[in-house]
Protein backbone atom coordinates (compact mmCIF):
# COMPACT_ATOMS: atom_id res chain seq x y z
CA UNK A 1 0.00 0.00 0.00
CA UNK A 2 1.25 2.91 -1.18
CA UNK A 3 1.23 6.43 0.47
CA UNK A 4 -0.79 8.33 -2.12
CA UNK A 5 -3.31 5.59 -1.48
CA UNK A 6 -4.27 7.07 1.96
CA UNK A 7 -8.18 6.85 1.79
CA UNK A 8 -8.94 3.32 0.91
CA UNK A 9 -6.84 2.35 4.08
CA UNK A 10 -9.02 3.54 6.16
CA UNK A 11 -12.22 1.37 5.28
CA UNK A 12 -9.81 -1.51 5.49
CA UNK A 13 -8.39 -0.45 8.87
CA UNK A 14 -12.27 -0.17 10.36
CA UNK A 15 -12.37 -3.71 8.81
CA UNK A 16 -9.42 -4.71 11.10
CA UNK A 17 -10.61 -2.98 14.24
CA UNK A 18 -14.36 -4.71 13.64
CA UNK A 19 -13.00 -8.02 12.98
CA UNK A 20 -12.29 -8.39 16.76
CA UNK A 21 -15.07 -6.50 17.78
CA UNK A 22 -17.83 -9.25 16.73
CA UNK A 23 -15.38 -12.08 17.86
CA UNK A 24 -15.43 -9.44 21.27
CA UNK A 25 -19.29 -9.81 20.91
CA UNK A 26 -19.04 -13.51 21.12
CA UNK A 27 -16.51 -13.45 23.92
CA UNK A 28 -19.33 -13.41 27.14
CA UNK A 29 -21.21 -16.07 25.50
CA UNK A 30 -18.70 -18.40 25.37
CA UNK A 31 -18.30 -17.72 28.87
CA UNK A 32 -21.44 -18.01 30.05
CA UNK A 33 -22.25 -21.11 27.80
CA UNK A 34 -20.79 -24.54 29.99
CA UNK A 35 -21.94 -22.78 33.56
CA UNK A 36 -25.47 -22.02 32.10
CA UNK A 37 -25.87 -24.95 30.39
CA UNK A 38 -24.87 -26.72 33.77
CA UNK A 39 -27.53 -24.36 35.65
CA UNK A 40 -30.06 -25.58 32.69
CA UNK A 41 -29.68 -29.13 32.56
CA UNK A 42 -29.20 -29.79 36.21
CA UNK A 43 -31.08 -27.73 38.26
CA UNK A 44 -33.87 -26.01 35.75
CA UNK A 45 -34.97 -28.99 33.57
CA UNK A 46 -35.20 -31.40 37.29
CA UNK A 47 -37.67 -28.43 38.04
CA UNK A 48 -39.91 -29.37 35.05
CA UNK A 49 -39.37 -32.84 35.74
CA UNK A 50 -40.62 -32.72 38.86
CA UNK A 51 -43.57 -30.76 38.07
CA UNK A 52 -44.29 -33.63 36.02
CA UNK A 53 -43.46 -36.29 38.56
CA UNK A 54 -46.27 -34.15 40.47
CA UNK A 55 -49.39 -34.74 38.47
CA UNK A 56 -48.32 -38.42 37.72
CA UNK A 57 -50.30 -41.17 38.60
CA UNK A 58 -49.20 -45.13 39.29
CA UNK A 59 -46.63 -47.52 41.09
CA UNK A 60 -43.44 -48.54 41.02
CA UNK A 61 -44.07 -51.72 39.36
CA UNK A 62 -46.14 -50.88 36.46
CA UNK A 63 -44.71 -47.24 36.09
CA UNK A 64 -46.04 -43.38 36.29
CA UNK A 65 -47.80 -41.97 34.08
CA UNK A 66 -48.88 -38.43 33.88
CA UNK A 67 -52.91 -38.11 34.63
CA UNK A 68 -53.12 -34.03 35.73
CA UNK A 69 -53.64 -35.96 38.87
CA UNK A 70 -54.00 -32.35 41.15
CA UNK A 71 -55.90 -33.83 43.22
CA UNK A 72 -52.24 -35.29 44.67
CA UNK A 73 -51.23 -31.50 45.71
CA UNK A 74 -54.49 -31.38 47.80
CA UNK A 75 -53.84 -34.92 49.58
CA UNK A 76 -50.00 -34.03 50.38
CA UNK A 77 -51.06 -31.12 51.68
CA UNK A 78 -53.92 -32.63 54.26
CA UNK A 79 -51.79 -34.87 54.91
CA UNK A 80 -49.22 -33.30 55.70
CA UNK A 81 -50.22 -29.69 56.89
CA UNK A 82 -48.95 -30.24 60.94
CA UNK A 83 -45.31 -30.84 59.58
CA UNK A 84 -45.43 -27.95 57.06
CA UNK A 85 -47.05 -25.74 59.38
CA UNK A 86 -43.58 -27.00 61.92
CA UNK A 87 -41.59 -25.82 59.24
CA UNK A 88 -42.34 -22.73 59.09
CA UNK A 89 -42.64 -22.08 62.75
CA UNK A 90 -39.63 -23.71 63.89
CA UNK A 91 -37.60 -22.02 60.92
CA UNK A 92 -39.19 -19.00 61.73
CA UNK A 93 -38.47 -18.75 65.61
CA UNK A 94 -35.05 -19.80 64.72
CA UNK A 95 -34.23 -17.31 62.22
CA UNK A 96 -35.63 -15.15 65.27
CA UNK A 97 -32.84 -16.37 67.45
CA UNK A 98 -29.81 -16.37 64.90
CA UNK A 99 -30.85 -12.57 64.53
CA UNK A 100 -31.63 -11.86 68.52
CA UNK A 101 -28.23 -13.84 68.88
CA UNK A 102 -25.97 -12.91 65.94
CA UNK A 103 -26.78 -8.77 65.74
CA UNK A 104 -24.64 -8.73 69.25
CA UNK A 105 -21.75 -10.63 68.28
CA UNK A 106 -21.74 -9.07 64.66
CA UNK A 107 -21.92 -5.44 66.72
CA UNK A 108 -18.92 -6.95 68.69
CA UNK A 109 -16.32 -7.98 65.79
CA UNK A 110 -17.81 -5.21 64.05
CA UNK A 111 -16.61 -1.58 66.61
CA UNK A 112 -15.97 -3.34 69.64
CA UNK A 113 -13.21 -5.91 69.20
CA UNK A 114 -10.30 -3.52 67.80
CA UNK A 115 -6.91 -6.06 67.23
CA UNK A 116 -9.32 -9.40 68.47
CA UNK A 117 -11.32 -8.73 65.67
CA UNK A 118 -9.72 -11.68 63.05
CA UNK A 119 -9.48 -13.76 65.35
CA UNK A 120 -13.43 -13.47 67.01
CA UNK A 121 -14.24 -14.01 62.75
CA UNK A 122 -11.91 -17.15 62.89
CA UNK A 123 -13.94 -17.74 65.72
CA UNK A 124 -17.21 -17.62 64.08
CA UNK A 125 -16.31 -19.48 60.91
CA UNK A 126 -14.35 -22.26 62.84
CA UNK A 127 -17.05 -24.48 63.68
CA UNK A 128 -17.72 -24.84 59.94
CA UNK A 129 -15.03 -26.55 59.44
CA UNK A 130 -15.87 -29.60 61.54
CA UNK A 131 -18.52 -31.83 59.52
CA UNK A 132 -22.23 -30.24 61.05
CA UNK A 133 -23.50 -33.72 61.62
CA UNK A 134 -21.10 -34.66 63.96
CA UNK A 135 -21.47 -31.32 65.64
CA UNK A 136 -25.35 -31.61 65.67
CA UNK A 137 -24.64 -35.27 67.29
CA UNK A 138 -22.82 -33.20 70.36
CA UNK A 139 -25.92 -31.58 71.10
CA UNK A 140 -27.15 -34.78 72.02
CA UNK A 141 -24.55 -34.78 74.74
CA UNK A 142 -25.24 -31.04 75.85
CA UNK A 143 -29.22 -31.77 76.27
CA UNK A 144 -28.75 -34.85 77.30
CA UNK A 145 -31.35 -36.12 80.17
CA UNK A 146 -28.92 -35.48 83.65
CA UNK A 147 -26.64 -33.22 82.27
CA UNK A 148 -25.64 -30.27 83.18
CA UNK A 149 -27.67 -28.14 80.70
CA UNK A 150 -31.05 -29.81 81.66
CA UNK A 151 -29.77 -29.74 85.66
CA UNK A 152 -29.44 -26.10 85.03
CA UNK A 153 -32.80 -25.05 83.60
CA UNK A 154 -34.38 -27.68 86.14
CA UNK A 155 -32.88 -26.04 88.98
CA UNK A 156 -34.55 -22.61 87.71
CA UNK A 157 -37.93 -24.08 86.75
CA UNK A 158 -36.91 -22.71 83.41
CA UNK A 159 -38.39 -26.15 81.89
CA UNK A 160 -41.47 -26.08 84.00
CA UNK A 161 -42.50 -23.01 82.08
CA UNK A 162 -41.48 -24.45 78.75
CA UNK A 163 -42.88 -27.23 79.46
CA UNK A 164 -46.16 -25.37 80.09
CA UNK A 165 -45.90 -23.51 76.83
CA UNK A 166 -45.51 -27.28 74.82
CA UNK A 167 -42.35 -26.57 74.24
CA UNK A 168 -40.72 -29.52 76.27
CA UNK A 169 -41.93 -32.29 77.70
CA UNK A 170 -41.47 -34.10 81.31
CA UNK A 171 -38.53 -31.93 82.33
CA UNK A 172 -36.33 -33.07 79.28
CA UNK A 173 -34.71 -31.08 76.11
CA UNK A 174 -34.32 -33.88 73.86
CA UNK A 175 -36.57 -34.89 71.61
CA UNK A 176 -38.67 -32.57 72.10
CA UNK A 177 -39.48 -28.95 69.75
CA UNK A 178 -36.93 -26.75 72.09
CA UNK A 179 -34.33 -29.07 71.01
CA UNK A 180 -34.78 -28.88 67.59
CA UNK A 181 -35.34 -25.15 67.47
CA UNK A 182 -31.50 -25.40 69.38
CA UNK A 183 -30.17 -26.76 66.80
CA UNK A 184 -31.48 -24.50 63.92
CA UNK A 185 -30.41 -21.72 65.63
CA UNK A 186 -26.56 -22.99 66.01
CA UNK A 187 -26.97 -24.40 62.74
CA UNK A 188 -27.22 -21.61 60.68
CA UNK A 189 -26.09 -18.58 63.26
CA UNK A 190 -23.07 -18.27 60.91
CA UNK A 191 -25.17 -16.83 57.64
CA UNK A 192 -26.56 -14.56 60.38
CA UNK A 193 -23.58 -13.40 61.68
CA UNK A 194 -21.59 -12.90 58.39
CA UNK A 195 -23.99 -10.21 56.05
CA UNK A 196 -24.37 -8.67 59.43
CA UNK A 197 -21.39 -8.24 60.20
CA UNK A 198 -20.58 -6.96 56.47
CA UNK A 199 -23.15 -4.13 56.40
CA UNK A 200 -22.20 -2.83 59.98
CA UNK A 201 -18.36 -3.27 59.60
CA UNK A 202 -19.30 -0.77 56.47
CA UNK A 203 -21.08 1.84 58.67
CA UNK A 204 -18.67 5.18 58.72
CA UNK A 205 -17.65 5.25 62.95
CA UNK A 206 -18.12 8.96 62.47
CA UNK A 207 -21.58 8.92 62.57
CA UNK A 208 -21.84 7.70 65.36
CA UNK A 209 -19.77 10.30 66.69
CA UNK A 210 -22.21 12.60 65.39
CA UNK A 211 -25.49 10.92 66.74
CA UNK A 212 -23.26 11.98 69.76
CA UNK A 213 -22.26 15.14 69.27
CA UNK A 214 -25.84 16.22 68.80
CA UNK A 215 -26.75 14.76 71.97
CA UNK A 216 -28.38 11.28 70.88
CA UNK A 217 -28.34 8.52 74.14
CA UNK A 218 -26.47 5.71 72.35
CA UNK A 219 -29.89 3.91 72.33
CA UNK A 220 -30.94 6.58 69.86
CA UNK A 221 -27.84 6.29 68.13
CA UNK A 222 -28.32 2.61 67.45
CA UNK A 223 -32.06 3.16 66.85
CA UNK A 224 -31.82 5.82 65.09
CA UNK A 225 -28.04 5.54 62.99
CA UNK A 226 -27.22 1.97 63.51
CA UNK A 227 -29.83 -0.08 62.68
CA UNK A 228 -31.34 1.51 59.66
CA UNK A 229 -27.82 1.41 58.32
CA UNK A 230 -27.48 -2.60 58.83
CA UNK A 231 -30.67 -3.51 57.28
CA UNK A 232 -29.44 -4.97 54.26
CA UNK A 233 -27.68 -7.29 56.65
CA UNK A 234 -30.16 -8.27 58.41
CA UNK A 235 -32.62 -8.74 55.55
CA UNK A 236 -29.49 -11.08 53.55
CA UNK A 237 -28.71 -12.74 57.25
CA UNK A 238 -32.65 -13.59 57.60
CA UNK A 239 -33.03 -14.89 54.24
CA UNK A 240 -29.73 -17.06 54.28
CA UNK A 241 -30.94 -18.43 57.59
CA UNK A 242 -34.71 -19.29 57.08
CA UNK A 243 -34.75 -20.91 53.18
CA UNK A 244 -32.46 -23.37 54.38
CA UNK A 245 -33.75 -23.75 57.77
CA UNK A 246 -37.46 -24.34 56.41
CA UNK A 247 -36.49 -27.21 54.50
CA UNK A 248 -33.71 -29.08 57.14
CA UNK A 249 -34.69 -32.39 58.48
CA UNK A 250 -31.28 -33.23 59.74
CA UNK A 251 -31.67 -30.91 63.16
CA UNK A 252 -35.65 -32.20 63.67
CA UNK A 253 -34.24 -35.91 62.73
CA UNK A 254 -31.43 -36.03 65.22
CA UNK A 255 -32.41 -34.09 67.79
CA UNK A 256 -36.25 -34.28 67.84
CA UNK A 257 -38.76 -36.99 67.99
CA UNK A 258 -41.81 -38.50 65.73
CA UNK A 259 -43.65 -35.28 67.08
CA UNK A 260 -41.03 -32.61 65.76
CA UNK A 261 -40.73 -34.02 62.26
CA UNK A 262 -40.19 -31.29 59.51
CA UNK A 263 -41.40 -31.26 55.75
CA UNK A 264 -37.89 -32.05 54.78
CA UNK A 265 -38.57 -35.44 57.02
CA UNK A 266 -41.71 -36.43 55.14
CA UNK A 267 -40.05 -35.43 51.65
CA UNK A 268 -36.90 -37.40 52.40
CA UNK A 269 -39.22 -39.92 53.54
CA UNK A 270 -41.40 -40.09 50.65
CA UNK A 271 -38.63 -39.92 48.26
CA UNK A 272 -36.16 -42.33 49.22
CA UNK A 273 -37.97 -44.57 51.51
CA UNK A 274 -42.30 -45.07 50.33
CA UNK A 275 -40.82 -44.46 47.03
CA UNK A 276 -44.24 -42.28 46.35
CA UNK A 277 -42.64 -40.15 43.69
CA UNK A 278 -45.58 -37.98 42.85
CA UNK A 279 -46.30 -37.27 46.70
CA UNK A 280 -42.94 -36.13 47.20
CA UNK A 281 -42.93 -33.82 43.73
CA UNK A 282 -46.03 -32.07 45.22
CA UNK A 283 -44.44 -31.50 49.05
CA UNK A 284 -41.27 -30.43 47.50
CA UNK A 285 -43.45 -27.83 44.96
CA UNK A 286 -45.48 -26.31 48.02
CA UNK A 287 -42.37 -25.94 49.93
CA UNK A 288 -40.77 -24.10 47.44
CA UNK A 289 -43.75 -22.19 46.54
CA UNK A 290 -43.94 -20.75 50.20
CA UNK A 291 -40.62 -20.28 50.97
CA UNK A 292 -40.64 -18.35 47.16
CA UNK A 293 -43.60 -16.30 48.08
CA UNK A 294 -41.83 -15.59 52.11
CA UNK A 295 -38.59 -14.75 50.31
CA UNK A 296 -40.21 -12.03 47.71
CA UNK A 297 -42.91 -10.66 50.04
CA UNK A 298 -40.14 -10.39 52.35
CA UNK A 299 -38.09 -8.61 49.89
CA UNK A 300 -40.68 -6.39 49.13
CA UNK A 301 -41.84 -5.16 52.52
CA UNK A 302 -37.90 -4.55 53.66
CA UNK A 303 -36.99 -2.95 50.79
CA UNK A 304 -33.98 -3.91 49.62
CA UNK A 305 -34.84 -5.42 46.51
CA UNK A 306 -30.76 -4.97 45.12
CA UNK A 307 -29.17 -7.16 47.70
CA UNK A 308 -28.09 -10.19 45.38
CA UNK B 1 -23.58 -0.72 92.08
CA UNK B 2 -20.67 -0.28 90.26
CA UNK B 3 -20.81 -3.80 89.12
CA UNK B 4 -23.74 -3.32 87.68
CA UNK B 5 -22.76 -0.49 85.76
CA UNK B 6 -20.05 -1.93 84.36
CA UNK B 7 -22.22 -4.66 83.30
CA UNK B 8 -24.55 -2.67 81.68
CA UNK B 9 -22.03 -0.79 79.96
CA UNK B 10 -20.41 -3.90 78.20
CA UNK B 11 -23.97 -5.06 77.77
CA UNK B 12 -22.83 -6.01 73.82
CA UNK B 13 -19.59 -7.66 74.96
CA UNK B 14 -21.50 -9.75 77.19
CA UNK B 15 -23.67 -11.31 75.05
CA UNK B 16 -21.70 -11.50 72.28
CA UNK B 17 -19.19 -13.66 73.98
CA UNK B 18 -22.20 -15.84 75.10
CA UNK B 19 -23.44 -16.04 71.78
CA UNK B 20 -19.47 -16.82 70.59
CA UNK B 21 -20.16 -19.64 73.18
CA UNK B 22 -22.81 -21.18 72.22
CA UNK B 23 -20.86 -21.67 69.11
CA UNK B 24 -18.08 -23.00 70.00
CA UNK B 25 -19.49 -25.20 72.85
CA UNK B 26 -20.24 -28.04 70.66
CA UNK B 27 -16.57 -28.20 68.88
CA UNK B 28 -15.44 -28.22 72.88
CA UNK B 29 -17.67 -31.41 73.17
CA UNK B 30 -16.88 -32.52 70.07
CA UNK B 31 -12.77 -32.31 70.95
CA UNK B 32 -13.52 -33.87 74.72
CA UNK B 33 -15.42 -36.94 73.46
CA UNK B 34 -12.61 -37.77 71.29
CA UNK B 35 -10.71 -38.89 74.23
CA UNK B 36 -13.64 -40.95 75.67
CA UNK B 37 -14.18 -45.11 76.15
CA UNK B 38 -17.51 -45.09 75.66
CA UNK B 39 -19.66 -47.99 76.84
CA UNK B 40 -21.84 -49.29 74.39
CA UNK B 41 -22.63 -48.00 70.54
CA UNK B 42 -23.21 -44.79 70.92
CA UNK B 43 -20.66 -42.26 71.92
CA UNK B 44 -22.69 -39.21 73.87
CA UNK B 45 -22.21 -39.67 77.56
CA UNK B 46 -18.64 -39.22 79.24
CA UNK B 47 -17.32 -42.70 80.65
CA UNK B 48 -13.03 -42.42 80.85
CA UNK B 49 -10.34 -41.54 79.50
CA UNK B 50 -9.00 -42.98 76.56
CA UNK B 51 -6.20 -42.29 73.20
CA UNK B 52 -7.52 -45.85 71.61
CA UNK B 53 -9.59 -43.43 68.70
CA UNK B 54 -6.84 -41.22 68.23
CA UNK B 55 -4.41 -44.30 67.56
CA UNK B 56 -6.34 -45.71 65.63
CA UNK B 57 -8.54 -42.87 63.29
CA UNK B 58 -9.27 -45.83 60.82
CA UNK B 59 -10.15 -48.40 62.68
CA UNK B 60 -13.79 -48.47 62.36
CA UNK B 61 -14.98 -50.06 58.91
CA UNK B 62 -15.51 -47.94 55.89
CA UNK B 63 -15.02 -44.76 57.91
CA UNK B 64 -11.53 -43.69 56.26
CA UNK B 65 -12.92 -44.76 52.72
CA UNK B 66 -16.07 -42.16 52.87
CA UNK B 67 -13.56 -39.48 53.94
CA UNK B 68 -11.38 -40.38 51.18
CA UNK B 69 -13.97 -40.30 48.85
CA UNK B 70 -15.19 -37.29 50.34
CA UNK B 71 -12.16 -35.45 49.86
CA UNK B 72 -11.74 -36.66 45.91
CA UNK B 73 -15.75 -35.08 45.41
CA UNK B 74 -14.83 -32.15 47.06
CA UNK B 75 -11.95 -31.37 44.99
CA UNK B 76 -13.18 -32.12 41.67
CA UNK B 77 -16.41 -30.18 42.62
CA UNK B 78 -14.10 -26.99 43.32
CA UNK B 79 -12.52 -27.47 40.39
CA UNK B 80 -15.34 -27.47 38.22
CA UNK B 81 -17.80 -24.76 40.12
CA UNK B 82 -14.65 -22.62 40.18
CA UNK B 83 -13.62 -22.64 36.05
CA UNK B 84 -17.52 -22.64 35.41
CA UNK B 85 -18.62 -19.87 37.96
CA UNK B 86 -15.60 -17.72 37.38
CA UNK B 87 -15.96 -17.69 33.69
CA UNK B 88 -19.65 -16.52 34.51
CA UNK B 89 -18.44 -14.08 36.85
CA UNK B 90 -16.11 -12.18 34.25
CA UNK B 91 -18.99 -12.34 31.72
CA UNK B 92 -21.04 -10.60 33.81
CA UNK B 93 -19.41 -7.73 35.13
CA UNK B 94 -17.13 -7.31 32.06
CA UNK B 95 -19.60 -7.55 29.17
CA UNK B 96 -23.14 -6.51 27.97
CA UNK B 97 -25.10 -9.10 26.46
CA UNK B 98 -29.07 -10.34 26.59
CA UNK B 99 -31.16 -12.59 28.60
CA UNK B 100 -29.19 -11.00 31.34
CA UNK B 101 -31.76 -10.69 33.87
CA UNK B 102 -32.94 -14.45 33.29
CA UNK B 103 -29.10 -15.70 33.89
CA UNK B 104 -28.99 -13.28 36.74
CA UNK B 105 -32.17 -15.20 38.30
CA UNK B 106 -30.75 -18.67 37.18
CA UNK B 107 -27.85 -18.07 39.06
CA UNK B 108 -29.77 -16.63 41.93
CA UNK B 109 -32.44 -19.01 42.53
CA UNK B 110 -29.65 -22.43 43.66
CA UNK B 111 -29.24 -19.89 46.70
CA UNK B 112 -32.79 -19.31 47.25
CA UNK B 113 -33.93 -22.89 47.30
CA UNK B 114 -34.76 -25.45 50.19
CA UNK B 115 -31.99 -27.81 49.11
CA UNK B 116 -34.17 -30.44 49.82
CA UNK B 117 -35.91 -29.37 46.99
CA UNK B 118 -33.32 -29.16 44.44
CA UNK B 119 -32.27 -32.64 45.80
CA UNK B 120 -35.69 -33.99 45.07
CA UNK B 121 -35.64 -32.94 42.04
CA UNK B 122 -32.43 -33.54 40.64
CA UNK B 123 -32.72 -37.06 41.64
CA UNK B 124 -36.22 -37.05 39.57
CA UNK B 125 -34.45 -36.11 36.69
CA UNK B 126 -31.68 -38.77 37.41
CA UNK B 127 -34.31 -41.98 37.73
CA UNK B 128 -36.06 -40.29 34.86
CA UNK B 129 -32.85 -41.02 32.43
CA UNK B 130 -31.73 -43.81 34.16
CA UNK B 131 -28.60 -42.64 35.48
CA UNK B 132 -26.65 -44.65 37.56
CA UNK B 133 -26.67 -42.68 41.19
CA UNK B 134 -23.24 -43.01 42.50
CA UNK B 135 -19.80 -40.65 42.06
CA UNK B 136 -20.74 -38.81 39.17
CA UNK B 137 -24.34 -37.89 40.05
CA UNK B 138 -22.87 -36.51 43.27
CA UNK B 139 -20.48 -34.79 41.27
CA UNK B 140 -22.76 -33.33 39.08
CA UNK B 141 -24.92 -32.03 41.74
CA UNK B 142 -21.87 -30.45 43.97
CA UNK B 143 -21.08 -28.71 40.73
CA UNK B 144 -24.48 -27.59 40.54
CA UNK B 145 -25.24 -25.77 43.80
CA UNK B 146 -21.62 -24.53 44.42
CA UNK B 147 -21.28 -23.19 41.44
CA UNK B 148 -23.83 -19.90 42.20
CA UNK B 149 -21.88 -19.42 45.36
CA UNK B 150 -18.47 -18.85 43.53
CA UNK B 151 -20.14 -16.77 41.42
CA UNK B 152 -21.26 -14.49 43.98
CA UNK B 153 -17.76 -14.57 45.35
CA UNK B 154 -15.70 -13.57 42.02
CA UNK B 155 -18.37 -10.89 41.04
CA UNK B 156 -17.59 -9.02 44.12
CA UNK B 157 -14.07 -9.04 43.41
CA UNK B 158 -14.21 -8.51 39.83
CA UNK B 159 -16.63 -5.37 40.47
CA UNK B 160 -14.19 -3.84 42.78
CA UNK B 161 -11.36 -3.76 40.19
CA UNK B 162 -9.96 -1.07 39.19
CA UNK B 163 -10.06 -0.62 34.99
CA UNK B 164 -7.36 1.51 34.59
CA UNK B 165 -5.07 -0.91 35.93
CA UNK B 166 -5.94 -2.96 32.92
CA UNK B 167 -5.94 0.04 30.27
CA UNK B 168 -2.56 0.38 31.68
CA UNK B 169 -1.62 -2.52 30.62
CA UNK B 170 -2.83 -2.33 27.16
CA UNK B 171 -1.11 1.21 26.69
CA UNK B 172 1.85 -0.56 27.76
CA UNK B 173 1.20 -2.57 24.71
CA UNK B 174 0.79 -5.78 26.75
CA UNK B 175 -1.83 -8.03 24.36
CA UNK B 176 -5.19 -9.20 25.71
CA UNK B 177 -3.96 -12.97 27.19
CA UNK B 178 -0.87 -11.25 28.88
CA UNK B 179 -3.00 -8.46 29.96
CA UNK B 180 -5.21 -10.90 31.32
CA UNK B 181 -2.60 -13.58 33.03
CA UNK B 182 -0.61 -10.86 34.47
CA UNK B 183 -2.69 -8.34 35.78
CA UNK B 184 -6.21 -9.48 35.68
CA UNK B 185 -6.04 -13.02 36.90
CA UNK B 186 -3.67 -11.99 39.89
CA UNK B 187 -6.15 -9.39 41.13
CA UNK B 188 -9.40 -11.28 40.87
CA UNK B 189 -7.56 -14.19 42.63
CA UNK B 190 -8.46 -13.40 46.26
CA UNK B 191 -11.88 -13.62 45.03
CA UNK B 192 -11.81 -16.48 42.83
CA UNK B 193 -9.72 -18.67 46.32
CA UNK B 194 -12.96 -17.06 48.29
CA UNK B 195 -15.22 -18.73 45.98
CA UNK B 196 -12.92 -21.72 45.66
CA UNK B 197 -12.41 -22.73 49.32
CA UNK B 198 -16.63 -21.98 50.06
CA UNK B 199 -17.28 -24.33 47.10
CA UNK B 200 -14.53 -27.04 48.75
CA UNK B 201 -16.49 -26.31 52.33
CA UNK B 202 -19.99 -26.54 50.95
CA UNK B 203 -19.28 -29.76 48.98
CA UNK B 204 -17.26 -31.40 51.59
CA UNK B 205 -20.34 -30.93 54.47
CA UNK B 206 -22.70 -31.58 51.76
CA UNK B 207 -25.74 -34.21 53.49
CA UNK B 208 -29.48 -33.33 51.89
CA UNK B 209 -28.76 -33.22 48.19
CA UNK B 210 -25.67 -35.89 48.64
CA UNK B 211 -27.80 -38.32 50.36
CA UNK B 212 -30.76 -38.28 47.82
CA UNK B 213 -28.56 -38.56 45.18
CA UNK B 214 -25.37 -41.24 46.15
CA UNK B 215 -27.34 -44.25 45.58
CA UNK B 216 -25.32 -46.26 48.03
CA UNK B 217 -22.07 -44.40 47.54
CA UNK B 218 -20.98 -43.27 51.35
CA UNK B 219 -19.64 -40.05 51.50
CA UNK B 220 -18.51 -38.85 55.14
CA UNK B 221 -20.94 -37.03 55.84
CA UNK B 222 -23.61 -39.96 54.64
CA UNK B 223 -21.40 -42.19 56.60
CA UNK B 224 -22.08 -40.18 59.92
CA UNK B 225 -26.10 -39.65 59.29
CA UNK B 226 -25.76 -43.26 59.18
CA UNK B 227 -23.63 -43.89 62.28
CA UNK B 228 -26.12 -41.84 64.24
CA UNK B 229 -28.64 -44.85 63.81
CA UNK B 230 -26.39 -47.45 64.31
CA UNK B 231 -23.81 -46.35 66.89
CA UNK B 232 -21.59 -43.51 66.87
CA UNK B 233 -17.82 -44.69 67.23
CA UNK B 234 -15.27 -42.17 68.86
CA UNK B 235 -13.31 -41.92 65.59
CA UNK B 236 -15.72 -39.62 64.22
CA UNK B 237 -15.03 -37.00 66.91
CA UNK B 238 -11.36 -37.88 65.98
CA UNK B 239 -11.66 -37.17 62.55
CA UNK B 240 -13.69 -34.00 63.32
CA UNK B 241 -11.21 -32.38 65.92
CA UNK B 242 -8.30 -33.42 63.32
CA UNK B 243 -10.22 -31.44 60.51
CA UNK B 244 -11.29 -28.20 63.21
CA UNK B 245 -7.22 -28.49 64.05
CA UNK B 246 -5.27 -28.14 60.60
CA UNK B 247 -8.21 -25.86 59.23
CA UNK B 248 -7.97 -23.34 62.09
CA UNK B 249 -4.06 -23.64 62.10
CA UNK B 250 -4.06 -23.16 58.68
CA UNK B 251 -6.58 -19.45 58.81
CA UNK B 252 -4.13 -18.89 61.77
CA UNK B 253 -0.68 -19.14 59.90
CA UNK B 254 -2.44 -17.49 56.82
CA UNK B 255 -3.21 -14.37 58.91
CA UNK B 256 0.44 -14.39 60.46
CA UNK B 257 1.73 -14.45 57.47
CA UNK B 258 -0.15 -11.79 55.66
CA UNK B 259 0.63 -9.52 59.16
CA UNK B 260 4.16 -9.70 58.70
CA UNK B 261 3.94 -9.16 55.19
CA UNK B 262 2.30 -6.23 55.62
CA UNK B 263 3.98 -4.59 58.82
CA UNK B 264 7.13 -5.43 56.08
CA UNK B 265 5.31 -3.23 53.28
CA UNK B 266 5.11 -0.41 55.93
CA UNK B 267 8.79 -0.82 56.72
Amino acid sequence: MSVTEAPPAHPAEEAEVRKPSTRRRLVPYWLLLPGILWLLVFFALPMVYQASTSVQTGSLEKGFEVTWHFRTYWDALADYYPQFIRSLLYAGTATLLCLLLGYPLAYLIAFKAGRWRNLVLVLVIAPFFTSFLIRTLAWKTILADGGAVVDVLNTLHVLDVTSWLGWTENNRVLATPMAVVCGLTYNFLPFMILPLYTSLERIDGRLHEAAGDLYATPATTFRKVTLPLSMPGVVSGTLLTFIPASGDYVNAELLGSTDTKMVGSVIQTQFLRVLDYPTAAALSFILMAVVLLVVTVYIRRSGTEDLV
Amino acid sequence: MSVLRTLRRNLVVIAGLLTLAYMILPNVVVMVFSFNRPRGRFNYAWQEFSLDAWKDPCGVADLCGSLSLSLRIAVWATVGATVLGTMIAFALVRYRFRARGAINSLIFLPMAMPEVVMAASLLTLFLNMGAQLGFWTVLIAHIMFCLSFVVTAVKARVMSMDPRLEEAARDLYAGPVQTFVRVTLPIAAPGIAAGALLAFALSFDDFIITNFNAGSTVTFPMFVWGSAQRGTPVQINVIGTAMFVIAVTVVLAGQLIANRRKSNAGK
